[in-house]
């Protein structure tokens, strides 16, 4: 069983002791602990259950590749399901709880899989479930589903805020091992600007706990040393807890830094997301111990080698009082030396090179161990924990030489450099045959714009598996870094790294050998998904060969670790099944996240009133203080209406418009887009971009005009303002300002990059009201300052003036068909006026009114709305506007398309009117049908409504829409069928309900 | 009853259409492909299971096929199912450069619907939804079409008004939705956030019979069905030119030889544009990549599909308890098939927002897929100025649910020369100005 050791462990403070709870169980830990050490600490070596059959689960690693110990974390608004308990430091009060079990970790119902595993193979859903097919909906799914996941879902909003930081480099080193800050040291002494980052809270890797010297140091004294000079660079940033997630085009990293996860009661964000722009960046990442594939390897208390001897040197934590190593290289043999200087048993080393080792084993041999060559694993026994382990041939078929019993087994399979950040971004791999693992391809590195490699391996994670190696190649990369950074690298001493000379490694795929499909059965390789040997020759069986079809049929990889521990492994028994080599079989590709990060830091801060920032008028208060009821338009709010105690939306909008038309409306009309178009090819820019004739207009004159895209279609209406001779100002959309503006700048810059124009949105620097009604003049006399008279200022005219003593340039132009002034104001003055409209309009009725008035004013007067007459498929000739497109002029943005067959056609769907036979409105959106149905037996149609209102001016349910060969059938009856299967009939009709003269508006 | 559990080994006279022809195949292997289903399941394992043959056949090219089928994805994999199912030619090659399934088909969020706006658009993709009820049994392979229901959330009152409208011309269409309220919403989606504060949900299109399927099985069922009727699946093998005489397609050059054909399909997705320009002629299609995310596996809590467009994300959860997000499209035009973070940002902020709850979870892996994108945003099924050579491409976006409509409808248009369910998307209608534009109902254009 797993314990404490009374010794101390490097990364523990055994002064402070912490208390903690797992399923509800009070424990203890001590500060510098992770969840996973002290749960071992604490006798918990079953931590979870696996995904598909539930099986018993202990840790087996003490990183970022952990497959097994995931848990449910802390509660309500700071919960989190599938917290990796080996990356968890403890804190006081934490609470961790197992994950996919029913009723209990000890007691899981869904155990019952794995006696079923022999039913449950790879794919098995694919090939059952089928019949009867009612049952997937209603039996096989819901089962299925009841099974999936791991961890709960969170309910509570998350109480944490999450930041973002931007950082530009020269140099970005990724890890904090002895390779990471020998390339430090190396680029931070040139001058460079270097930032760099350790996904742990700790410096220096494996190095301290896998021994050797570094300059005739230990290696926890060089790094010490070596950080201690880092910290006195200014040129340099440290940034520990911060892990490497992925790696993009053109030297953009993300840097994923947990602030307070171990300090939960701590100020400030949660998790910060670095967004780093790097000229340079080296992969320092290190390397993965894999497992080895033998029955009974996912029984608790199986672990990695190099796990074991971490919890033991650094977590004072031993995983069992008889430890069994089993190998296939010498790496293994350091544990055996940790677990003695421990005073813990080691009963046997199995290494299954015929052999055996070179120093390491002798070493392990003189302190008394004793070591069995050529041989493996046929087999553990025990349920919940190791209680043994079966020795047989490793050249056999598994045939049982002798059983040892132990409580803990440490196994190895050999090193995996990490290569997932040099892959990111299409770095390439070669295959050691040597060393058995892939490594990064250095000639076919990421590269960037230039055509340039931006990324530099170094250290284990290029393959260097010495001390020695490891340290020269991290010199070697910084200065590399520093050259391509464009640099002057100044030379250091490379640190001189020695440790023992290791015998070389064999690769051992399944053990042992010869191991019949009882014992394949039982090989684990992804722990947590449950995939197995037998699972993955399955997938070969059955042509799966593509390593990337394995993965997909077996599940091999895809679980939380992302294949760290069996990606390799399963890829060669793949090869194995196919008989190829593993360098033609080849990888699944490796994406980022390096490890899975947090949705909430990927957000950052913008959420909530950040996430998108309202934007808002200078009269938004008056709207909010006087009860609007609002609409989100674009990124604006606008004022749909202006609801009165008791009054329904529907009954505020009739109010609205009656009094309007009867009195004095006032619009906050500052959303509409305001874009300056200038310069001395600015009429002639205007020309191909409205259907209409511009440049013709006179100055202090306004007309509307039409934009269509390149294929004809309506994008944008309204009214163009002649400034000057080479100024004019044309109004949008709401919706439309931003986009039209980039329409302008995308046609000047690609097109007429030689158009003496200058455009800018001046959107946000007026407020613009529209002052509506057959009082309109009136207010405006009152409050005084310039002439509004007719003669003065005549429809479809501007003026600069005076109103109530606020600087304004009043258009006369009208979207309800009233006698109207459009006032446009520096926005700083833009609620003084209003509230000087408000108030001098108290004596004729003035009102506010909203979008919604806006809407039905303009559809009983027959105009068209952008986004409702129009959706990306009417033309100008369609809605009737024939008479704003030019016929004089050469060419405009959607003439070609506008000749097109289909846009000539006779038989397109036109605008008229709708007017209800029995006055109700028709439902947004209907269609009217024409008898039959298509080919595809769909019902045919023949037209639809576009714009539906009820109209408080004429009493009735009014509609534009778009019908076939409208105009030409006037009085015809069309039926609309409602989606409750009862119709609505109305009669085309003029579009223009409302003063078809123009006679209000023109006074 | 035996029938309808699927226990038959041996092919049972009017069971389906393909095993006659099977009969008749004189290299046909009877034993090769046996049927799957849980008592073929329970034989196997009491041998281990070694006994399971290869889903689909490896074979070596011929030297002429009647149809060659460039693309083994779901399209090109479906359009020759249903070019032996529905019209006897089974002298049909797939050619696949890498491994079959592995581009979009295998890269996407896997969401069916049909609440599509224009009619050509809605007819085929109802028909390829229908097509997804009865899949798994007609390819004796769970797809694992799971009718969860698709919601797409209305946050503007345009997009109500459009959603409406959408609703309006599915009654019409034969296509079953409904335009529901916020409460409704909060019922089937307990997890959403009605509220805002930002964009208040105002209600949602909702297709009860959407949903999702298993996308990796929808290719291998394919495939295996395919291989079934002798047809050849040939991976590896890139094509290298388009032959022709005259104006008439002959075969094509590939990495593993020459091979002719009578008809040849493009049905490439991404990469259409390289494999039109062997053909000899241009396309109106722009190649971007996609970016798509998975989150760590959590208990189910979401048992239906949600589009938010206004805030640009969707959502479901995969039967193994990821949540399957999409979001935007990369702005530039580019063929690598990775991941990039602008687009997720945005995605997970619009997410969060509309979702809370999953701030804590984790983004456990993102990619992306290139897709190949029309003008009007609709699919392009037609003939070419080449003779013989057909193109189905442009699926953009939203190419999985369509999987099996596309394969039915391409199939018929190669066999006969016309389908009504491709009629509308011939390549002449960007030169006619006769666009399909579905981005009207998406919210898009406005």
């Amino acid at each position: 069983m797993s314990t404490r050791l009374a010794r101390d462990g490097r990364f523990l403070n055994k002064s402070k002791a912490i208390k903690f709870t797992f399923n509800g169980k009070q424990l203890r830990g001590f500060e510098g602990d992770t969840l996973a050490s002290a749960l071992l600490a604490n006798g918990q070596t079953l931590v979870g259950r696996s995904f598909k059959y539930h099986r018993p689960r202990g840790v087996v690693a003490s990183g970022a590749e952990e497959p097994n110990a995931l848990v449910n974390l802390g509660a309500e608004g700071r919960f989190e399901p599938n917290a990796r308990a080996t990356t968890t430091e403890v804190f006081e009060g934490l609470k961790a709880a197992s994950q996919n079990h029913w009723p209990s970790l000890d007691f899981d119902v869904g155990a019952i899989n794995a006696r079923l595993a022999r039913f449950l193979p790879a794919g098995f859903y694919y090939k059952m479930f089928i019949h009867p097919r009612p049952f997937w909906k209603y039996i096989y799914e819901p089962f299925i589903r009841q099974s999936a996941g791991l961890g709960k879902a969170p309910k509570a909003r998350d109480a944490d805020t999450y930041d973002h930081f931007y950082a530009h480099v020269d140099i970005l080193i990724i890890g904090g091992g002895v390779a990471g800050l020998a390339a430090a040291l190396t680029a931070g002494k040139s001058g460079a600007r270097v930032l760099v980052i350790e996904q742990t809270a700790h410096w220096g890797g494996r190095a301290p706990v896998d021994g050797g010297t570094i300059d005739g140091l230990d290696p926890d004294e060089w790094v010490k040393k070596t950080l201690q000079a880092l910290e006195k660079m200014k040129n340099i940033i440290l940034g520990a807890r911060m892990m490497g997630t992925g790696i993009y085009d053109h030297g953009y990293v993300l840097g994923y830094e947990r602030l307070t996860d171990h300090t939960p009661d701590q100020d400030g964000p949660r998790h910060r997301l670095w967004r780093i722009r790097a000229k340079q960046i080296v992969t320092a990442t290190g390397a993965i111990e894999r497992p080895l594939s033998f029955a009974g390897n996912d029984v608790p208390g199986v672990m990695l080698a190099s796990a074991i001897r971490d919890y033991v040197v650094n977590y004072a934590v031993s995983p069992g009082d008889r430890t069994v190593i089993v190998t296939n290289n010498d790496d293994a043999y350091r544990t055996a030396l940790a677990l003695k200087d421990a005073g813990l048993e080691v009963p046997a080393v199995v290494d299954a090179r015929p052999e055996g080792g070179g120093a390491l084993m002798q070493q392990v041999k003189d302190r008394g161990v004793r070591v069995l060559t050529g041989k493996g694993i046929a087999g553990v026994s025990g349920g919940k924990q190791v209680q043994g382990v079966k020795i047989c041939a490793q050249a056999g078929e598994g045939a049982v030489l002798e059983e040892i019993p132990c409580d803990a087994v440490a196994m190895s399979g050999g090193w995996s450099p990490v290569v997932h950040l040099w892959s990111h971004c299409g770095g390439k791999l070669l295959w050691d045959q040597e060393k058995a693992h892939f490594h990064p391809d250095i000639g076919r590195a990421p590269t960037g714009a230039d055509g340039e490699p931006f990324v530099i391996p170094a250290g284990a994670a290029n393959g260097s598996m010495s001390l020695a190696n490891v340290l020269a190649g991290g010199v070697a990369a910084g200065q590399m870094a520093v050259e391509r950074a464009g640099l002057k690298p100044k030379r250091i001493a490379t640190p001189e790294g020695d440790s023992v000379t290791e015998a070389p490694m064999q690769p051992v795929w399944m053990m042992p050998q010869g191991a019949g499909v009882k014992l394949r059965n039982k090989m684990w390789l992804d722990y947590q998904n449950d995939v197995k040997v037998s699972d993955v020759q399955l997938a070969a069986q059955e042509g799966f060969e593509s390593v990337e079809h394995t993965k997909r049929y077996t599940t091999l990889g895809m679980a939380t670790d992302q294949g760290k521990l069996s990606n390799i492994n399963g890829l060669a028994v793949l090869s194995n099944a196919l008989n190829a080599d593993i360098p033609q079989v080849g990888t699944t590709t490796f994406r980022p996240p390096y490890t899975p990060i947090s949705m909430g830091a990927i957000a950052g801060e913008a959420r909530a009133e950040l996430f998108q920032p309202i934007r808002k008028t200078p009269i938004h208060e008056w709207h909010d203080d006087n009860g609007a009821y609002w609409e989100p338009v674009g990124h604006w709010r606008r004022p749909y209406c202006y609801p009165r105690d008791g009054e329904s939306h529907a009954d505020a909008v009739n109010r609205e418009v009656t009094n309007t038309r009867e009195n004095l409306g006032l619009l906050d009309a500052s959303t509409l887009g305001k874009i300056v178009v200038k310069g001395p090819d600015a009429g002639e820019f205007l020309d191909m971009l409205y259907t209409n004739m511009i440049s013709t207009l006179k100055p202090g004159r306004c007309r509307y005009g039409l934009m269509c895209s390149e294929n004809g279609f309506l994008i944008d209406d309204g009214v163009v303002a002649r400034i000057d001779d080479d100024t004019f100002l044309c109004h949008t959309t709401t919706g439309g300002a931003d986009r039209i503006h980039a329409h302008m700048e995308e046609w000047l810059q690609t097109e007429w990059w030689d158009w003496k124009v200058w455009t800018v949105n001046l959107t946000e620097q007026y407020a613009q009201i529209a002052v509506v009604g057959p009082n309109a003049r009136k207010v405006l006399e009152k409050l005084g300052g310039m002439d509004v008279s007719k003669d003065t200022l005549p429809f479809m005219a501007w003026a600069d003036g005076q109103i109530g003593g606020i600087d304004v340039r009043v258009y006369r132009i009208s979207f309800s068909g009233e006698l109207s002034y459009e006032i446009a104001v520096r926005a700083g003055q833009g609620r003084a006026l209003w509230d000087a409209l408000v108030e001098a309009g108290q004596e004729f009725g003035v009102m506010p009114y909203g979008t919604e008035a806006l809407h039905v004013m303009r559809a009983e007067k027959g105009f068209i709305m952008i986004g409702d007459e129009t959706d990306g498929t009417v033309i100008p000739q369609d809605l009737g506007l024939h008479w704003a497109i030019s016929k004089k002029k050469d060419d405009y943005l959607g003439k070609r398309a506008h000749e097109r067959s289909h846009m000539v056609d006779p038989d397109r769907w036109q605008l008229v009117g709708l007017e209800t036979i029995d006055g109700s409105v028709i439902p947004d959106g209907a269609y009217a049908v024409a008898g039959g149905t298509n080919e595809n037996g769909q019902r045919n149609v023949q037209g639809r409504v576009t714009s539906t209102y009820y109209s408080p001016t004429l009493k009735r349910g009014i509609a534009m829409g778009l019908v076939h060969n409208g105009p030409d059938r006037m009085g015809e009856r069309l039926e609309f069928p409602k989606i409750d299967g009862t119709s609505v009939f109305a009669k085309i009709v003029d579009p223009v309900f409302y003063d078809k003269e123009g006679a209000k508006q023109d006074v | 009853m035996s029938q309808m559990w699927g226990i038959v080994p041996l092919p049972v006279v009017g069971h389906s259409s393909n095993r006659l022809t099977l009969l008749a195949r004189p290299d046909w292997d009877f034993i090769a492909m046996k049927r799957y289903s849980v008592f073929a399941i329970a034989r196997e394992a009491a041998r281990y299971h070694t006994g399971w043959e290869r889903a689909w056949a490896a074979r070596a090219p011929k030297k002429k096929y009647d149809v060659i089928i460039v693309g083994a994805g779901g399209h090109g994999l479906a359009t020759a199912y249903y070019l032996g199912r529905n019209h006897g030619i089974r002298n049909v090659a797939v050619l696949e450069k890498g491994w079959l399934g592995g581009g979009n088909t295998g890269r996407n969020t896997t969401i069916i619907r049909s609440n599509y706006l224009q009619d050509p658009s809605a007819a085929i993709y109802e028909k390829s939804r229908s097509l997804y009820e009865t899949l798994s049994q007609d390819l004796n392979y769970n797809v694992m079409f799971s009718p969860r229901g698709v919601m797409m959330l209305a946050q503007t009152h345009h997009e109500v008004r459009g959603y409406q409208r959408t609703a309006h011309a599915n009654a019409l269409q034969g296509v079953a939705t409904e335009y529901i309220s916020p409460q409704r919403v909060k019922e089937l989606c307990p997890i959403i956030d009605i509220d805002g504060p930002r964009y208040p949900v105002l209600g949602a299109l909702w297709q009860p019979r959407g949903g999702t399927a298993r996308h990796d099985a929808v290719a291998w069922g394919y495939a295996r069905a395919c291989s079934d009727m002798g047809m050849d699946i040939i991976q590896q093998c890139e094509v290298t030119a388009v032959r022709q005489s005259g104006s008439k397609v002959t075969g094509v050059s590939t990495t593993k030889g020459e091979i002719d054909c009578d008809k040849l399909g493009i049905v490439v997705a991404g990469h259409s544009g390289v494999l039109a320009d062997m053909a000899g002629f241009r396309l109106p299609i722009e190649s971007v990549a996609l970016q798509a995310l998975v989150s760590e596996p959590i208990k189910p809590c979401m048992d239906v599909v949600v589009m938010a467009n206004t805030v640009h994300g969707y959502m479901s959860q995969s039967d193994k308890g990821e949540m399957v997000i999409g979001g935007g499209a990369d702005g530039y035009n580019n063929y690598t098939q990775r991941g990039s973070f602008h687009h997720i940002e945005e995605t997970v902020r619009a997410l969060i927002e509309t979702f809370p709850m999953i701030s804590r979870l984790k983004m456990l892996r993102q990619w992306g897929g290139i897709v190949d994108m029309t003008g009007d945003r609709s699919p392009i099924l037609s003939k070419t100025p080449l003779e013989g050579c057909f193109i189905n491409c442009g699926w953009g976006t939203g190419g999985f649910k369509a999987i099996p409509g596309s394969g039915w409808g391409m199939a018929e248009l190669m066999a006969k020369g016309a389908s009504p369910l491709t009629d509308a998307f011939t390549l002449d209608r960007f030169r006619e100005g006769r666009f399909i534009d579905e981005s009207v109902a998406a919210g898009v254009a406005h």
